[in-house]
């Protein structure tokens, strides 16, 4: 057994058994905790592979990212501990079919090699000469695969305009700061000066 | 794929510290601490008083609409990378590619900006 093996193994073993205990645990932010845990060895299993670039992405997106989105969404969710466990029964059949879908895709992929094209996947993996992962996928996106990347460019787009639309909204009643008019603002208006006279009171 | 786990070692080596000295602290406090298990220990205390509520309560969705926005603007820098070390081998083409990229993002910037989604009330 090869030292590459043994970090293949450990990698894999703890990405596994934190995967386990995202579903297992009680408390959801325990659940994306475990998350990051298998983000992060799923990265080092992209090291392994030779993927540099998409490990170093998981770790800046998934990690640094999308988990905190996952922790605003279970901290929002003002979830009822007791109520989450009473649909269980309910939703098992759906939960169920989609684990066999899954469990059937896998096999299929594993059993045949129809859906890797070898020669596509050698120009963007590393091979043994050539180290430099991030440039061969420079040196394709942005001309090869133009229309693609535009299309990412697009998608971006319609998912910043589509959060804006879905959680934007003005609130009555709220005193906000307007910068221009406090900074153009002089003393003549904010301060004025009054005389009073002696023993006779001022009405403000 | 010797090559590659060289490269990396510094980190490995890191990793693999990090997890045992972490394990280690656990499991010897675990078996070699005195235990001397209270049930008021584990209870909360907030000033004095008996907690009344949860503290899992629900907050602003503003901060929800800041973090997808961050999302967003990271994977444009996570696209910008692998463009800046080979912007000299991909020419004009893969230049303009990515302005064009860039120049819709910032309409959404613009969009945003306008909408007021940057400011906090």
């Amino acid at each position: 057994m090869t030292i590459y093996s043994i970090i293949f193994y450990f990698f894999s073993t703890v990405a596994v058994l934190s995967a386990l205990m995202v579903i297992s645990s009680k408390n959801p932010v325990h659940s994306v905790m475990f998350l990051i845990l298998s983000f992060v060895n799923a990265s080092g299993l992209f090291i392994l592979l030779g993927a540099e670039f998409l490990a170093m992405l998981l770790i800046v997106v998934y990690v640094g990212a999308v988990a905190v989105l996952f922790l605003f969404v279970v901290m929002m969710l003002d979830i009822n501990f007791v109520k989450l466990r009473h649909g269980f029964l309910q939703y098992l059949p759906i939960g169920l079919i989609l684990g066999l879908v899954l469990l059937f895709e896998l096999i299929i992929i594993f059993f045949t090699n129809k859906f890797i094209n070898e020669s596509n996947i050698n120009k963007i993996i590393s091979t043994e000469s050539e180290f430099e992962n991030t440039k061969n996928i420079g040196l394709v996106l942005y001309t090869d695969y133009f229309y693609v990347f535009q299309i990412s460019g697009l998608i971006l787009l319609v998912a910043m305009i589509g959060s804006i639309v879905l959680t934007l909204r003005d609130r009555k009643g709220v005193k906000k700061q307007s910068i221009y008019i406090q900074v153009t603002s002089d003393s003549s208006k904010a301060i004025e000066k009054k005389k009073i006279k002696l023993k006779e009171g001022l009405d403000v | 794929m010797e090559y590659l786990l060289s490269e990396y070692l510094p980190i490995l080596i890191f990793i693999f510290i990090g997890f045992f000295i972490s394990l280690g602290m656990t499991v010897f406090s675990f078996f070699v601490s005195e235990k001397n298990p209270d049930k008021e220990k584990l209870s909360a205390y907030e000033c004095g008083f008996e907690a009344f509520d949860d503290a899992r309560g629900r907050f602003d969705v503003r901060f929800y609409l800041v973090a997808i926005l961050f999302i967003i603007f990271d994977l444009e820098v996570a696209f910008l990378f692998p463009w800046a070390i080979t912007l000299g081998k991909i020419g004009f083409f893969g230049f303009f590619s990515m302005m064009i990229f860039l120049i819709v993002l910032t309409i959404g910037f613009v969009y945003e900006w306008n909408k007021g989604a940057l400011e906090w009330e």
